[in-house]
């Protein structure tokens, strides 16, 4: 089901995603891309373990008393009954993995999306300020102007598929970007492409027109 | 037995015919002070793995016949180990302890949705407690990957659980073996003292084998799912 994918997270992600300490705009990005990946998602368990063996071993001057009547609080949480879990919506046909959908409220047809040029659309998600995600739908065959970027952004394909001078990512597929990759990506002529984007910085663009849209399109 | 050892190193300090006169006070206290580290490493002994299947019992028993015996002794396990966990990660006492509580109901109410062919119950009850922490602490959601399908009617092969219980304690053992400093690298970055960019991910450890046993029960659910 999820061995066609090629591009895949590094290990510093799925560790800090593990350890809880990545953006929630980075969260979002992981947790939707080892919806869609195995491999990954065994990967990042494997971090989870480690994560509980640093738990199980703390120190017995880390360990911290309870508070007096602790347990029966618990049992009195427990008598309460359980939070409702929430309803699952398994669609096996969706575009979005269940993380996103959780975001955008539906799959693809709930998407907002807003024109940024050129038969650009995104919709930005929700998330906390120390990053932003973003979907992008790129047209088929369209160029995404030249671009370099600022800080870590990475772009995962939802559908269709893209190429920059190097690559060819098709659904699943991230791209991990840091400021020294400068590139061209354009939409496979087939479909239109729809990518998950996450930044902790805004890209730049290099040619006039775009870096004004960027200004105030908040690309 | 460690006391045994520890004798044993500092003797080697004191007879040690390479150093001879250039021995010098300063460097002397600090092989007695990494002797005395490495002797308290040891100390922090992994669980082994007849203890995990035991605590793999107990969640199977609160999921099974809400026994509240079970509960009580991995409550008192972990609990406090839990509550030390969030008071490292930043939590003061008071919001450790009400999150404490919530993390050990949840593990009571979704102990049914717990599967040891790829999780021990020490990793399982830390994503608890790391979930709970970014809802409470950093107050943001922590957005989770699909649920793959299951359910207690879908019993893992035990084969299968033995396994991958064996393979957390030798990560564990190897854990409880690095050096100091390496280790509390690690503690760090789970506590979430580091970022995500100062996070090193080659840990030396032996995560290779878990994760591949994993993949397998992984693959095994995607195969039930069909």
């Amino acid at each position: 089901m999820t061995d066609n994918i090629k591009h895949h997270l590094n290990d510093a992600v799925l560790m800090a995603y593990s350890a809880g300490s990545l953006p929630e705009a980075f969260n979002l990005m992981v947790a939707a891309h080892l919806s869609l990946c195995d491999a990954c998602r065994a990967r990042a368990e494997s971090f989870d373990a480690l994560g509980g063996e640093v738990l199980e071993q703390l120190e017995s001057a880390a360990v911290a008393a309870l508070r007096p009547g602790s347990y029966e609080a618990t049992l009195a949480l427990i008598a309460g009954g359980p939070v409702a879990e929430k309803t699952r919506d398994d669609l096996p046909c969706a575009v979005l993995p269940k993380p996103l959908r959780d975001y955008v409220g539906g799959d693809l047809n709930a998407v907002r999306w807003k024109p940024v040029g050129m038969g650009v659309k995104q919709a930005i998600l929700p998330t906390s300020k120390d990053a932003s995600a973003r979907l992008l739908l790129i047209p088929a065959g369209t160029a995404m102007p030249d671009h370099g970027h600022h800080g870590t952004e990475m772009t995962m394909v939802l559908q269709g598929a893209f190429q920059d001078e190097d690559d060819y990512f098709a659904r699943g597929d991230v791209e991990i970007a840091d400021s020294d990759l400068h590139h061209t990506p354009v939409a496979d002529i087939h479909e239109d492409c729809i990518c998950l984007a996450v930044t902790d910085a805004p890209l730049q663009f290099d040619r006039l027109i775009p870096k004004i849209a960027q200004r105030f399109l908040r690309i | 037995m460690h006391l045994q050892r520890n004798h044993g190193m500092l003797a080697d300090v004191e007879i040690d015919p390479t150093l001879g006169d250039a021995v010098s006070i300063p460097a002397m206290v600090a092989k007695a002070a990494a002797t005395s580290m490495k002797a308290r490493q040891r100390q922090v002994t992994p669980k082994n793995a007849a203890t995990r299947l035991l605590w793999v019992e107990h969640v199977a028993r609160i999921r099974d016949h809400k026994d509240t015996q079970a509960f009580a002794e991995l409550f008192g396990h972990f609990a406090p180990r839990v509550k030390g966990f969030l008071i490292n990660s930043g939590a003061d006492a008071s919001l450790a302890e009400e999150c404490t509580q919530d993390v050990m109901a949840t593990l009571w109410n979704k102990a049914h949705q717990f599967d040891a062919s790829r999780a021990s119950v020490a990793t399982w009850i830390f994503t608890i407690a790391r979930n709970r922490k970014i809802d409470l602490l950093r107050r943001q959601r922590r957005p989770e990957p699909e649920d793959l399908t299951w359910g207690p009617e879908e019993e893992p092969d035990q084969a299968d659980v033995l396994t991958l219980q064996q393979e957390t304690e030798l990560l564990g053992a190897a854990l409880a073996d690095l050096p100091h400093a390496q280790r509390e690298l690690i503690e760090k970055a789970y506590f979430g003292d580091l970022t995500h960019s100062e996070i090193a991910a080659e840990t030396g450890l032996p995560l290779g084998t878990i994760k591949s046993r994993i993949r397998l029960a992984l693959d095994r659910l995607r195969h039930a799912m069909k």
